[in-house]
């Protein structure tokens, strides 16, 4: 099954990649630009016969590598 | 002593770190590839800078998983002493070994020039040769130096005396300006500037000596 794993960054956690862009933005004129976030989008097909199977091993994978718990939190979509 | 200089695709600094321990101890480390899952009885396990597996999906990530790290976390908690200078720190935090994370740093520019530090603590086997609050200048060569953590892992850092060095002016956002720290048994230590590379007078400063030879003091 094909899984789809939105990583990003904890509620709190500063992140000067989405400080720059939002900086960026402004300065190209879109004064009102506010609360920029970035994720980062992982797709696989993880080989599970199931929903369930595919969700279970897609949250041992985010536990184990994809994120890191520190500052980072996660969604998971299954196709 | 006997120690390890444990290399990852991407390492670069394991060189300048073994020819560093080697000038302070007499004793060539060990060089050790990441794919060992067993060590020998050492002294010291020693992660080097660089850029493994390429920095991907977050520095140190990928390499915080290879087989060697679950000996080296069996080894530190028997209390071997264990160092991660740079993308060594960054491992030793993305596999738990050390508490918080390094983020990019704050103004996103890569970072390659001295810095001055203060010696935050002198109690442990790789600060006892400096003296508490001592300037001292190590080169920093990183993206992503920029630590992290939350304020009761800061508060718990600095109650119990284990942030290692702090840099003197505000360098990549870093809380409490926290450049390397300690794990709860002291024998982890994790560093971003380089101490490897402020050896030898040629290096532009030799202001890392005394770490090794605090090392070499304690562990033989």
């Amino acid at each position: 099954m094909r899984v789809k794993v939105a990583i990003g960054l904890r509620p709190g956690v500063l992140d000067p990649e989405a400080v720059a862009i939002e900086r960026s933005l402004k300065g190209l004129g879109f004064p009102d630009v506010a609360n920029v976030k970035r994720q980062k989008i992982i797709e696989l097909d993880v080989g599970a016969p199931d929903r369930e199977a595919a969700l279970t091993a897609a949250r041992a994978m985010c536990e184990k590598l994809l994120a890191n718990p520190v500052i980072e939190s996660y969604t998971i979509d299954i196709a | 002593m006997r120690a390890a200089i444990i290399t990852f695709p991407g390492s670069n600094r394991e060189v300048d770190l073994a020819r560093a321990l080697e000038a302070a101890t007499g004793h060539r480390p060990l060089s050790v590839w990441h794919k060992e899952s067993e060590l020998p009885d050492l002294d010291l396990i020693a992660l080097p800078g660089g850029f493994s597996y390429g920095d991907y999906l977050r520095c140190g990530a990928v390499a915080a998983r290879s087989p060697i790290m679950t000996e080296i976390a069996r080894q530190a908690g028997r209390g071997v002493a264990v160092i991660g200078i740079c993308n060594g720190f960054q491992i030793l935090t993305e596999a738990g070994l050390l508490p918080g994370v390094l983020m990019r740093n704050k103004g996103l520019a890569f970072l390659c020039k001295p810095v001055t530090l203060e010696v935050a603590t002198r109690q442990s086997v790789f600060t006892s040769g400096y003296e508490a609050g001592q300037e001292v200048v190590f080169p920093v060569a990183h993206h992503d130096g920029n630590y992290t953590i939350d304020a009761e892992g800061q508060k718990r850092l600095e109650d119990e005396d284990r942030v290692a060095f702090r840099y003197k002016g505000e360098l990549n956002g870093s809380v409490g300006r926290i450049a390397g720290i300690l794990s709860t048994g002291r024998n982890v230590l994790g560093l971003m500037p380089h101490p490897e590379d402020a050896t030898e007078p040629l290096q532009g400063s030799i202001d890392g000596k005394p770490l090794f030879a605090s090392l070499a003091a304690a562990l033989g």
